[in-house]
């Protein structure tokens, strides 16, 4: 069954079977928008909090690690009942959309995001940046340089925090609702195979979820790795 | 070098997002609509089996395509599904539990419920069948299997089949007490495949365990009893208890799985794959046809 499903995989693939083919899309556009908005918040957050000295930072920065363990299901949970008709934002009319899933996905990986970009930052030399502020430096080029110097821990951080969303099930289900051409992504597909008893199309679904997850991850350590030849 | 690259990417993924815009509004197929619904989106909350058994993959295109609307499928147990609609947070609910059903009526939160169609549900257990309870009533069957302590996979997610098994081992008085009744908590399709797994008995909808059938060995053990019939209504969601919900919608739903073609979608589907129908088409009639 196994080497079944791995071939209709291929043969889902190379046949460019439009089912298939506009589930892996949504699954892109959706994690990848998810990523690129955490990205947004966690990156200037993380930088932020790295640089900042304040009372309480310690708990702070506890709660930030707490917050990259977030349960998928209860994100789900929390982002359903805001959304939900007769919720706080009912109005907007985002349940079962992609809309939805992208704010859930991002509420999941921001912190990881965050998490990772703050240690990356920390990781450097912490005189460096005293150092560029006594050679002249405003504080906003002496960031922006370490922001360079600490590339690699941060595309790291960008890294996990797609591969938390893509790998993502339970919070795309109970907002998404995985609806046919409309919000069903590849684990929620795989799940609804399972659940019908098709184990080769969910293999296949899988084999596809890897290979694009494989894809994207291979472009962004190449684009990791390219940044740090330059620098030499 | 980095920076166009950097700034590829970042065109990719606003490529992927404005495409993603344009595939969806070019999606469905404006075909012989004769006029545009006001809101086009109708949530229906369901059961498992509807989804499981392939049925909706059926019917939802086939309203679509008649009416211009876009149905969203949330498949659930009949429980979850009933909640939903409580809480105003579906249209259209396609469920089988009548006691429950008739209670969320009562509420007053949901109205026009109809009979839909009927299958029935079966017992199944291994080939081996340690408790003997082949050909036995449902009730002797279910003394048996805790007599024996026989592994019994219950649904256990308060889905329209958990009901019913709940109210069978009320009819048999039986209480049934781990290690040998095991809730699953999940759907149809799973269950069935952890009975399979541990060789054990459950309950299940006919329509699922056909659809199921080539990935299982369990056999079917009971079935044909009057207290196994399985049968499912649709309801709207009240508009005046819930102003956001898509009444139109939601009666345009309904009147077309109750239509003549609606009705013989329902009968027909399952009959080439699995050589009977799933389900049976039962529009017009009520709970009184089947002596309830």
């Amino acid at each position: 069954m196994i080497s079944e499903g791995i071939k209709q995989a291929f043969q889902l693939m190379f046949s460019f079977d439009p089912e298939i083919a506009s589930v892996m899309l949504l699954t892109l556009q959706v994690s990848g928008t998810a990523t690129v908005c955490s990205v947004a918040l966690g990156v200037p957050f993380g930088v932020w909090l790295a640089l900042k000295e304040f009372g309480g930072k310690q708990a702070f920065c506890g709660l930030l690690n707490f917050g990259m363990g977030l349960p998928p299901v209860v994100v789900g949970l929390f982002v359903s009942l805001c959304l939900w008709r007769y919720g706080p934002f009912g109005d907007w009319g985002l349940m079962y959309t992609p809309a939805a899933m992208i704010i859930a996905q991002t509420i999941i990986a921001a912190p990881i995001v965050a998490g990772l970009s703050f240690a990356a930052i920390l990781s450097i030399n912490p005189k460096l940046r005293l150092q560029l502020i006594s050679l002249g430096a405003t504080p906003w080029q002496a960031s922006r340089l370490l922001i360079r110097e600490a590339r690699l821990g941060l595309m790291a951080a960008v890294i996990a925090g797609f591969g938390r969303v893509i790998s993502e099930v339970g919070a795309s289900m109970m907002v998404g609702g995985n609806l046919k051409g409309q919000t069903r992504v590849l684990t929620t597909a795989t799940v609804m195979e399972v659940g019908k008893g098709n184990y080769d199309t969910a293999i296949a679904t899988s084999v596809v979820l890897l290979l694009g997850a494989f894809t994207v991850v291979m472009l962004l350590t190449w684009l990791q790795h390219s940044g740090k030849n330059e620098r030499t | 070098m980095r920076k166009i690259l950097l700034g590829s990417l970042l065109l990719l993924i606003l490529g992927l997002v404005s495409g993603c815009g344009t595939t969806q509004t070019s999606n469905p197929a404006p075909a012989p609509v004769t006029k545009t619904p006001a809101n086009v989106n109708i949530i229906l909350a369901t059961t498992t089996s509807t989804q499981d058994s392939g049925l909706l993959d059926v019917l939802v295109p086939a309203f679509e395509k008649k009416t211009g609307y876009k149905v969203k499928t949330i498949a659930v147990g009949t429980g979850q599904a009933l909640a939903l609609g409580e809480k105003g947070e579906a249209d259209v609910l396609l469920v089988h539990a009548p006691q429950a059903e008739k209670k969320v009526v009562e509420t007053g939160a949901a109205i026009n419920r109809r009979l839909v169609m009927h299958n029935d549900f079966i017992l199944v257990g291994p080939g081996s069948d340690i408790a003997k309870v082949k050909g036995k009533s449902t009730i002797d069957a279910l003394k048996l299997i805790a007599a024996t302590s026989s592994i019994f996979v219950s649904r256990g997610d308060d889905s329209g089949t958990h009901k019913m098994e709940i109210s069978l081992w009320k009819m048999a008085a039986i209480k049934p007490t781990v290690p040998w009744y095991q809730e699953a908590g999940s759907g149809m399709g799973q269950t069935l495949k952890i009975a399979d797994e541990k060789a054990g008995y459950t309950l299940a909808d006919r329509a699922t365990y056909l659809a199921q059938k080539k990935n299982i060995k369990l056999d079917i053990l009971v079935e044909g009893d009057a207290k196994l019939l399985n049968i499912y209504h649709v309801m709207e969601v009240n508009p005046e208890k819930f102003a956001k919900a898509n009444q139109q919608g939601a009666k345009a739903f309904s009147e077309f799985i109750l239509s003549a073609e609606g009705q013989a979608i329902i009968a027909s589907f399952g009959k080439n794959k699995f050589g009977q129908p799933l389900f049976f088409a039962d529009g017009g009639k009520s709970e009184k046809d089947f002596g309830l």
